[in-house]
């Protein structure tokens, strides 16, 4: 027998039985590095997470119910409060839905300017990701110096509309105002700035042994996999697969400029990381084209029927006044009678918008496809079988807003 | 390849199932009976030149007075070939059940969930069906047509008042609704 003292057994039977207990653990819906409201109930082996279940709907507003009672026009200022942090990708998105089910064709100018102002939306999302990301890791800096250039795009926004989150700037058949000459400029001098403090951002994190660490290898996600979780956006162009809407949809003029889609290799958090930096300089090379070749021109649609008239116009003579009155209380009185489903790449991935017109002024359905919801969705896929410190960059790098999740 | 063909290699292959197929724009919606939703789907995603490997979205819609009162919408589309086709099924409001997808797509998972609890339609198989934007121990089903905008009739929110009686200390904080 043995010779041990009963200490040493007690020890050893404590020991057995904390290696056997699964722990669960909550987190959220307060944390702050959750990114919003999202609750994750983790159960742990060890370090290892077993099993990672998802709760969302602490942010659920019933948008798509209220669409359903509100007329077209009053649906813009309901797209701002989905994904906040770039409000001005949704309000296209919803537009260009909008428009295709009308069939309405916005003029040349409007496409222009909604490319740039969408491609801004883009920059300050992603500076926004990459702060809270790099935050959430454990680097600070970075926080801080993309927070500088988010303000600046901000300003920008403020400028144009008067609104820097909730913008509300684009309007069915084409904008609330156009763009001063002014302006431009001064935002393709941002523009010529811009790649420098990207690469700041890339020496502070991107030779970081701490950052590598924790980015490379982490969170693996396959291109099979990614696809059939129904990712979008960086995230699934992180595992390899070129798919960005923006390159065979109608939408915009990216078809005119010159631009790629830029995709990652491993599917791990460093290659969503990659992708969304190389974004940054693509971003900016859209909106330096689109500032050069930027034609004169109408901003709205001649659509009577849905588009609002020319402030000028309104201001000047009884009929537009009226025209525009109608159109501001009532909303559009018809629509054409169908079914559409119309995508648009925000900067988290797909938005898609699905109608179903019954031919009155209001949607008769209004479902929204949101990247983020789906993307909430595939965490345990990302998480099961990693430690439980990776949660946190594993939540940083499918990049979502809980806004939008639960709409 | 245009989606009117993959219809017509549907109206081959499950000649009994296609009901209907309408277009509007460019899209195809292709109606089909909810029985063989899961081997439709199997087939749209296994076959090898039409690979609708992406469930873009999944989503229900409910039409009060119809005779199939409920319908669900798979909007599928192929990464590889850009192709997209929607499918729909309608269920009567007396047995709202189809067969789940997530067998084939598991992004379909949670589109199913949010189905379930905002129109109350069962799919049959999911692997965790349960509320999912709306609390766990809520009542009816908000996105259907006959639920009133202002929530069910004579309901107003009371969990400010729940916590508060939950926690006695509260008074000595002194504080007041």
């Amino acid at each position: 027998m043995e010779n041990i003292s009963s200490k040493e057994v007690d020890a050893r039977d404590s020991d057995a039985r904390l290696s056997e207990k699964e722990l669960t653990l909550n987190m959220g819906p307060q944390h702050p590095a959750t990114h919003g409201v999202l609750r994750l109930v983790l159960d742990l082996s060890g370090e290892t997470i077993v099993k990672c279940t998802p709760y969302v709907g602490y942010l659920h507003r019933g948008v798509e119910k209220l669409a359903e009672n509100r007329n077209y026009m009053q649906i813009i200022p309901l797209t701002d409060r989905l994904d906040y942090i770039a409000s001005m990708a949704n309000n296209i998105g919803y537009c260009v839905a909008v428009e295709k089910l009308f069939g309405i064709k916005v003029p040349e100018r409007t496409e222009y300017i909604r490319t740039i102002v969408g491609e801004m939306a883009r920059i300050t999302n992603h500076l926004l990701w990459l702060a809270t990301h790099a935050l959430d890791i454990g680097a600070m800096t970075v926080f801080l110096y993309c927070f500088r250039e988010r303000e600046k795009i901000l300003d920008f926004f403020e400028r144009l509309c008067g609104a820097r989150l909730t913008v509300s700037y684009p309007r069915i058949g084409g904008l609330k105002n156009d763009v001063d000459d002014q302006w431009l400029e001064d935002l393709y001098k941002f523009t010529d700035e811009f790649p420098g403090r990207v690469e700041q951002y890339e020496t502070l994190i991107d030779k970081n042994r701490i950052w590598l660490r924790r980015t490379k290898g982490v969170g693996v996600i396959s291109a099979e996999d990614a696809i059939n979780w129904g990712l979008s956006g960086p995230a699934l162009r992180g595992s390899g697969v070129s798919y960005d809407i923006r390159k065979f949809s109608s939408y915009g003029v990216y078809d005119k400029v010159k631009w790629q889609v830029c995709i990652g290799k491993n599917g791990d958090i460093y290659d969503r990381y990659r992708v969304r930096m190389e974004e940054f300089r693509e971003s900016n090379s859209i909106i330096r084209q689109c500032i050069e070749q930027i034609p004169k021109g109408p901003i709205m649609a001649d659509a009577p029927k849905f588009t609002l008239p020319a402030k000028d116009r309104v201001l000047a003579d009884m009929e537009h006044l009226i025209h525009h009155f109608v159109l501001i209380t009532k909303g559009p009185q018809t629509a054409p009678e169908g079914e559409l489903y119309v995508a648009t790449e925000v900067p988290k991935g797909e938005l898609g918008f699905f109608f179903v017109s019954d031919g009155t002024g209001r949607p008769y359905r209004m479902r929204i496809r949101s990247p983020s919801f789906v993307h909430v969705s595939a965490l345990p896929a990302i998480c099961e079988g990693e430690l439980v410190a990776d949660v946190i960059a594993n939540i940083g790098s499918i990049d979502i807003v809980l806004g939008e999740c639960d709409r | 390849m245009e989606p009117l063909e993959i219809v017509d290699r549907l109206k081959e292959r499950f000649s009994e199932e296609l009901v209907d197929v309408k277009q509007f724009r460019d899209q195809v919606f292709a109606t089909v009976k909810r029985e063989k939703i899961l081997d439709i789907c199997r087939y749209l995603h296994d076959a090898p030149d039409i690979q609708m490997n992406y469930l873009a979205d999944l989503c229900g819609v409910d039409y009060p007075g119809r005779r199939l009162r409920f319908e669900v919408v798979y909007n599928l589309y192929s990464i590889k070939f850009k192709h997209r086709l929607m499918i729909k099924v309608q269920l009567p409001e007396s047995d709202p059940s189809v067969d789940s997808v997530v067998s084939v797509w598991k992004g379909a998972n949670w589109h199913e969930r949010e189905a379930c609890d905002m129109y109350g339609i069962v799919f049959n198989g999911h692997p965790d069906l349960r509320r999912i934007l709306m609390p766990e121990d809520w009542e009816g089903y908000p996105l259907r047509k006959d639920y009133p905008l202002k929530g069910p009739e004579g309901w107003e929110y009371k969990g400010f008042e729940e916590l508060r009686d939950l926690h006695s200390h509260d008074k000595e904080w002194n504080i007041q609704s």
